[in-house]
């Protein structure tokens, strides 16, 4: 087992080996323009762009011409919404969306209010669920856009896409979902779930950084964009730039694997987050878990360790990479966003550690980091003030102490 | 976040850390901060002959500045007089541990669980002088 252990996978993924090795010939050889129509560079490289966009549609049921390539799944967030709001907005400018959104969607959504759109927020239970009757509710006819993310990027939460999906092609409006998490981590199929528009990242899928996608649905109904990046004209006119031809060759061979590995990864991954947990509740008390109990992504486990801060927790790992919903990790000196809209107590989003298990994870490592956060949460309670609080049986959580 | 030599060094191997019996006469405790900030102090002293503290204990809960805070001020107190404790500065502390700005709190909170302790001492001492016979 070589250290430090990386579990951080919801944060980005290890290129896999296949990927890199796909990616390589288009750096040097075949480093043509995919735009460049009159030569073999040109055409080379077009042929590789091509066989990867299908690739990325099959891994959500779509088709290869519903593919616009793009930066990442932050760009495509951006698309979809402020593409709908501009080719749609004499229909009007009404937005459904739920609090824990990825900032790349709700600061995009800012930026539409500022302007003068209105934004519905609706509210999520304490796993972090929207219930798709209040997206019904929230619906009117100014509505252009229902977006709802597929799998929560800090508690894994899988949203009922299906469900929202039923009711915004019943009604007529387009609906968006952000699947940066959320693809190639369980059964996705834009058919099944009714989206019009969908959010993809390479780097969450085990494919390189900088390169993402956007599923832009092309019949029943067709969804049309003004594009936000102008020039010349690339991806049928809805994202300018020159194609990152490495790049795109690595998501679609990402894709791929995703695709065809998609079973065994659930149950790999699944299997090791379920050892983790066991472990961790055998041997400590006081242990929350933040999220759904099984909606939810197969390799995310978002505990709280109560009486104890979650970045002390993370010291006492330091060669383990996780990451925590405490302030102290943020520059802002709030805790997570993401889990202040579920509820969870402030005590406990400051006690929060997410563990983003992946891929490459094993058994072993699994058990070391087991070990490492029964040691740390030991230590570190035995110097809490609110564990003894809290053995003394004295309640702690909601009080304040107040220097003279 | 990376964290400074100092830093590390009091999270590895806190000092003082425990209780002493906050009932006793010669203890004086401090409670500082407040769980859904995410840190809590709670720093104690015991004082002897000439107002000397003689022994100081911590528990935190918070982030590792917030923990290297207290147990560098529990080691600072110690052998002091109330007087000179009472003349520990935050700065003092964020500098020794080299604290960046976002934890600078942290050292605050620190110098208020040391003041919190000695009024808490003072405190007890007072109602014993009132509360003994004349
Ligand atoms: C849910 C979600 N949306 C969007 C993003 C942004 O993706 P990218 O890094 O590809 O811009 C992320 C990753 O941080 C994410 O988790």
């Amino acid at each position: 087992m070589k250290l430090p252990i990386y579990m951080d996978n919801h944060a980005t993924t290890r290129v896999d080996p296949r990927v890199l090795e796909r990616m390589l010939p288009f750096f040097s050889d075949d480093f043509g323009n995919a735009a460049s129509r009159n030569h073999p560079f040109g055409w080379k490289a077009e042929a590789a762009v091509e066989a990867a966009r299908e690739e990325v549609g099959q891994l959500i049921g779509a088709s290869g011409r519903e593919i616009v390539f793009t930066s990442g799944a932050t760009e495509s967030d951006n698309l979809a919404i402020l593409g709908v709001a501009e080719f749609y907005q004499s229909k009007g400018s009404h937005f459904i969306t739920q609090p824990t959104e990825h900032k790349a969607v709700l600061d995009t959504l800012k930026v539409l209010e500022r302007r003068g759109a209105s934004v519905t927020y609706l509210p999520v239970d304490r796993t972090g669920l929207v219930r798709p009757e209040a997206v019904e509710a929230a619906l009117t006819d100014k509505t252009v856009l229902v977006t709802i993310m597929a799998a929560n990027n800090e508690v894994g939460t899988l949203q009922p896409l299906a469900e929202i999906g039923a009711i915004c092609r019943k009604k007529g409006v387009l609906f968006h979902t952000d699947a940066a998490q959320g693809a190639g981590k369980f059964d996705f199929d834009v058919e099944a779930m009714n989206v019009d528009l969908v959010s993809l990242s390479a780097h969450k899928l085990y494919g390189p950084k900088g390169v993402g996608a956007l599923y832009v649905r092309r019949k029943n109904p067709r969804v049309r964009l003004s594009p936000t990046m102008h020039g010349g004209g690339h991806e049928r006119g809805m994202r300018s730039g020159t194609l990152n031809v490495p790049g795109i060759v690595g998501f679609g061979e990402a894709a791929r694997i995703c695709r065809e590995e998609l079973a065994h990864e659930i149950a790999h991954t699944q299997a090791l987050r379920e050892r983790l947990y066991a472990t961790l509740t055998k041997e400590l008390t006081h242990l929350t878990l933040n999220g759904h109990p099984t909606l939810r992504l197969p390799g995310n486990l978002n505990l709280s360790f109560a009486f104890v801060e979650g970045e002390a927790l993370m010291m006492a790992m330091k060669d383990i990479a996780v990451s925590s919903g405490s302030a102290c990790t943020s520059a802002s000196l709030e805790p997570s966003y993401v889990l202040r809209a579920l509820g969870v107590p402030e005590e406990l989003a400051h006690s929060s550690i997410r563990f983003g298990i992946g891929r490459f994870n094993t058994e072993a490592e699994v058990d070391y980091v087991a070990s490492k956060v029964i040691t740390g949460v030991k230590k570190l309670r035995a110097m809490s003030p609110l564990y003894e609080m809290a053995q003394e049986g004295v309640g702690s959580a909601s009080a304040s102490f107040q220097a003279p | 976040m990376t964290y400074s030599e100092s830093v590390l060094n009091h999270y590895e191997n806190p000092q003082n850390v425990g209780a002493l019996d906050k009932s006793a006469e010669d203890v004086g405790t401090g409670l500082v901060g407040a769980p859904a900030c995410g840190d809590v102090m709670k720093l104690q002293i015991k004082v002897g002959e000439g107002d000397i503290i003689q022994d100081a204990k911590f528990k935190t809960f918070g982030c590792g500045s917030a923990i290297a805070s207290s147990s560098l001020v529990t080691e600072w107190v110690k052998g002091k007089s109330l007087e000179e404790a009472m003349k520990i500065r935050n700065v003092d502390i964020a500098n020794e541990l080299a604290l960046p700005p976002v934890k600078i709190h942290c050292s605050v909170l620190a110098e208020d669980a040391i003041k919190a302790a000695i009024a808490d001492y003072r405190k007890k001492q007072q109602s014993a002088a009132v509360g003994s016979p004349a």
